[in-house]
């Protein structure tokens, strides 16, 4: 999930989408103004960010308004809580296993 | 063991460290091996690594995958190519997650020195592009979703 995330937000017109929808609401118009880039390449963008739980979008009649789902950036900010922490235990067993096996040719 | 350091340096890099009792040419066994790998590289509590496959000289390669412990959703794997390998003291790979799909390239070089009795081990990560690295490495979890907004709206 977390790693999906940062695949979403690895591409700068797609961060740029997260910005706009930081400020509130928009439809798929909305957020293609800005870019030289047609509005299905702006849908796929959307269905990138969709897929990766970032954004939120409900269905209004013919349109399907986007918004920022806070679950997501919330799970972003502990990418590095969670980093450290599989290092640690990745560490700690490579002490465990560096201890145990220890070959002839060490010096003692 | 001294504790781990993560460190961010200029833009787009973290630099890990870590001290280890044993000396470099075994830790460095430890990360080339696969059979070795497969033994502690195993992420978070309740997954295990399935595959280990490491061809540790220039321009090999290296796969990992990875599942939960007594099988389910969401087993995931790595790919990575070696660019440079100075047995026992230096590796250096580019390597990314497919979660099924690819995340951007972490360029990833590990460096093994004699300290005192054990090792050092250096980790330098060097991510694509400093949005990439700023927004991977948020912190502030204690800060809340307006500062989450403010930062993302500050990167771009």
């Amino acid at each position: 999930m977390l790693d999906t995330t940062l695949l979403a937000l690895s591409d700068p017109t797609r961060r740029a989408i997260l910005s706009q929808l930081a400020l509130g609401e928009a439809s798929v118009n909305d957020l293609a103004k800005p870019f030289a880039i047609s509005q299905p390449a702006i849908s796929q963008h959307l269905k990138v960010l969709e897929n990766a739980g970032l954004i939120l979008r409900r269905i209004d009649g013919t349109r399907r308004p986007c918004r920022l789902a806070p679950a997501a950036l919330s799970e972003l900010d502990q990418w590095l809580a969670a980093f450290r922490r599989t290092m640690n235990l990745n560490y700690a067993r490579l002490d465990a296993l560096l201890a145990e096996d220890t070959p002839a040719k060490d010096p003692s | 063991m001294t504790a781990m350091t993560i460190a961010l340096h200029g833009d787009i890099q973290v630099i890990v460290t870590r001290h280890f009792a044993a000396h470099p040419e075994r830790v460095f066994v430890a990360h080339t091996d696969p059979a070795l790998l497969a033994r502690w590289m195993t992420g978070p509590d309740g997954w295990v690594m399935t595959h280990c496959q490491i061809d540790a000289r220039p321009s090999g390669t290296m796969r990992c995958d990875w599942a939960p412990e007594g099988g389910g959703e969401g087993a995931f794997h790595l790919t990575a190519e070696f660019l440079a390998v100075e047995p026992h003291t230096r590796i250096v790979h580019v390597e990314r997650m497919f979660l099924p799909d690819a995340t951007p390239d972490n360029h990833v070089e590990t460096t093994f020195a004699a300290y005192g009795a054990g090792t050092l081990l250096t980790m330098k990560m060097t991510l694509p592009d400093a949005a990439t690295r700023e927004i991977m490495l948020a912190t502030g979890m204690e800060e809340g979703m307006e500062a989450s907004y403010i930062r993302l709206e500050g990167q771009l």
